[in-house]
């Protein structure tokens, strides 16, 4: 068996699960974002009264962090009032960033549990070598009533990656290129593991990023089997109750990819689908009106260090707004810490509450008709950000630093 | 519940047709019904909420419903009586979503290049049999799967649960 079906076997109560088969498994962590009241209106459709197991459930105020609307608001009291009902105390607020991150910030991320969000990006979590996969509200309502959720057991892609990237190339640009080459259905259903001593070399941040990007090619889920980098990760944040399992020698990948990431350049993907992968310098001088670091993709420690580091001592172009969305919290906290939030506002960036923010194009930074953005999130889809005649380029957040800069897609490369 | 072939009117659309072309975000913080319907396919097309009839075809090229995991784009669907999706590939979410609420979403590798928007045809949601309008067979879908089809021939999981929960 494939480890992430050891997860589901586990579950499950069985021994063992095959590729296709229906499981009933016992979830670890359920989520909900503020986006979807429609999760407690299914819940009481469905006749719901009692939560199984509130203390395995977790509120994110992330989406519409703080509200922007009178609607959100409602929506927002709403479901305070439902965790209060159900006495369920894990209420993430309006203070707490973007839930994937949240997750790994609080010590819920860890190897070999099952987590299930009502957001799609939940792949994040293969990082920890969990199988996280995301939902919508009436599955989400029926974890609630049950604790359990059916599962289809999927089919697994190895992707191995190998070559030492260059300066200036992450694991955002490795994750645009892989999508480029497999296209945006590539995945779909199936489960996509990552190997190879690139992966090997990144850090759980970067991890993260390429785990949450495999559900651009429609993935279910996503893993990296835990190793040192892992549990340094783990042991730092005190950790010690987790279960790592690993993929039996016998297992077969229903298939097995393979990508040298050593001559890799920065890569973007174009408007407006996240597949239209290119390397930068295609684009090179195509003119900004927004650049955007943030989300539960590019919104990590790293990533506005990355971002610092390129516009340190520089000024951003006048033509541009250049958002900064810290992912969580914490993450704001250690980058005010280390300098990077004073760096970057001094270079006139806008500082964002942690949230989703425009990433999603619900507030905080949407594009007018025949803008130009260029962002460090995880979908360019039309409208997506905003106007459907606005126009959005995914890339790292180095990339889209050195394009704040410039007021126009730069290679980050000369800045770092 | 599909003991009979649907018959209703064909809109088809491209590849990646994903949630924000079906449902833009910023109408997501809509519940109600009505409200969540009039925002149907408004980022693939505008016109769609206002032409779309009871009872029509959605048809699409490979991965419709790609993207998030909002509800609200098999409920806007459900909303204005889409009869059934027909694609190549769903995306997950979406293809859970859209069962959940009792809308067949059919996988046929090729009716999107055999069909027109407007054309009239059938579709025998059982059977995965796909007729035109002078009853001709011109593709055929994969048989649902038995779990699945059990959800749709309660209308959705939430009776399902009802049952289950009492």
């Amino acid at each position: 068996m494939h480890a992430l079906e050891k997860i589901l076997a586990k579950k499950a109560g069985r021994d063992s699960v095959h590729v296709g088969e229906i499981v009933n498994c016992t979830v670890d962590v359920a989520g909900i974002n503020d986006l979807y009241l429609q999760t407690v209106r299914s819940f009481r459709e469905i006749g719901g009264k009692r939560v199984a197991s509130p203390e395995k459930v977790v509120m994110f105020m992330d989406h519409y962090a703080p509200a922007s609307t009178i609607t959100q608001a409602d929506n927002q009291k709403q479901f305070r009032a439902f965790f209060r009902e159900q006495n369920a105390d894990l209420i993430m607020d309006v203070n707490e960033g973007v839930c994937h991150q949240v997750l790994a910030d609080k010590c819920f991320s860890k190897p070999g549990q099952l987590i299930v969000i009502t957001d799609s990006h939940t792949t994040t979590h293969g990082a920890f070598g969990a199988f996280g996969t995301g939902v919508g509200a009436t599955d989400m309502a029926t974890i609630l009533a049950t604790g359990k959720l059916w599962l289809r057991v999927p089919e697994i892609i190895r992707t191995t990656i190998t070559g030492k990237p260059a300066r200036g190339v992450y694991a955002k640009d490795v994750a645009l290129h892989i999508i480029g080459k497999l296209r945006a259905d590539h995945a779909v259903y199936k489960g996509v593991e990552f190997a190879g001593d690139t992966v090997s070399g990144w850090s759980v941040s970067e991890r993260m990023a390429l785990c949450n990007m495999t559900t651009e090619i429609g993935a279910k889920c996503s893993y990296i089997q835990p190793d040192a980098v892992t549990e340094a990760f783990l042991r730092e944040k005190g950790i010690t109750d987790y279960d790592i399992v690993s993929t039996d020698a016998d297992y077969r990948y229903a298939e097995d990819l393979h990508f040298d990431v050593s001559a890799l350049t920065p890569q973007l993907a174009a408007p407006s689908s996240v597949d239209n992968g290119a390397p930068i310098k295609e684009y090179l001088g195509q003119r900004i009106d927004q650049a955007y670091v943030g989300s539960c993709t590019g919104g990590r420690l790293e990533d506005i260090a990355a971002a610092a580091a390129v516009v340190k001592g520089r000024s951003i172009a006048k033509t541009v707004r250049f958002l900064v969305v810290p992912a969580s919290r914490q993450t704001l906290l250690d980058a005010m810490d280390r300098g990077y939030i004073q760096t970057l506002v001094t270079a006139g960036a806008t500082l964002v509450s942690p949230s989703c923010a425009a990433c999603l194009g619900t507030h905080q930074g949407l594009l007018a008709p025949g803008e130009v953005c260029i962002s460090a999130t995880n979908r360019n889809f039309p409208g997506r950000m905003g106007s459907t005649e606005a126009k959005i380029f995914l890339a790292s957040p180095a990339t889209v630093a050195a394009s704040a800069l410039e007021g126009a897609i730069a290679d980050p490369t000369a800045y770092l | 519940m599909f003991d009979k072939p649907l018959r209703g009117r064909v809109f088809l659309f491209g590849k990646n047709i994903d949630t924000d072309q079906i449902y833009p975000g910023r109408f997501v913080e809509l519940t109600d019904v009505p409200d969540v319907a009039k925002h149907a396919m408004e980022g693939a097309d505008p016109t769609f909420a206002s032409s779309c009839k009871p009872g029509d075809f959605i048809v699409a090229d490979s991965n419709f419903g790609c993207g998030s995991s909002r509800e609200h784009a098999a409920i806007t669907l459900k909303a204005v009586a889409v009869g059934a999706v027909v694609a190549p590939s769903f995306g997950r979410i979406f293809y859970r979503n859209g069962i959940n609420l009792g809308l067949p979403l059919l996988v046929c590798p090729d009716l999107h290049t055999k069909v027109q928007t407007g054309d009239t045809i059938a579709i025998d949601v059982k059977s995965g049999e796909i007729t035109d309008a002078a009853g001709k067979v011109i593709a055929r879908a994969e048989v649902v799967t038995e779990y699945m089809m059990h959800i749709l021939e309660n209308g959705g999981i939430k009776p399902l649960l009802q049952k289950q929960l009492q």
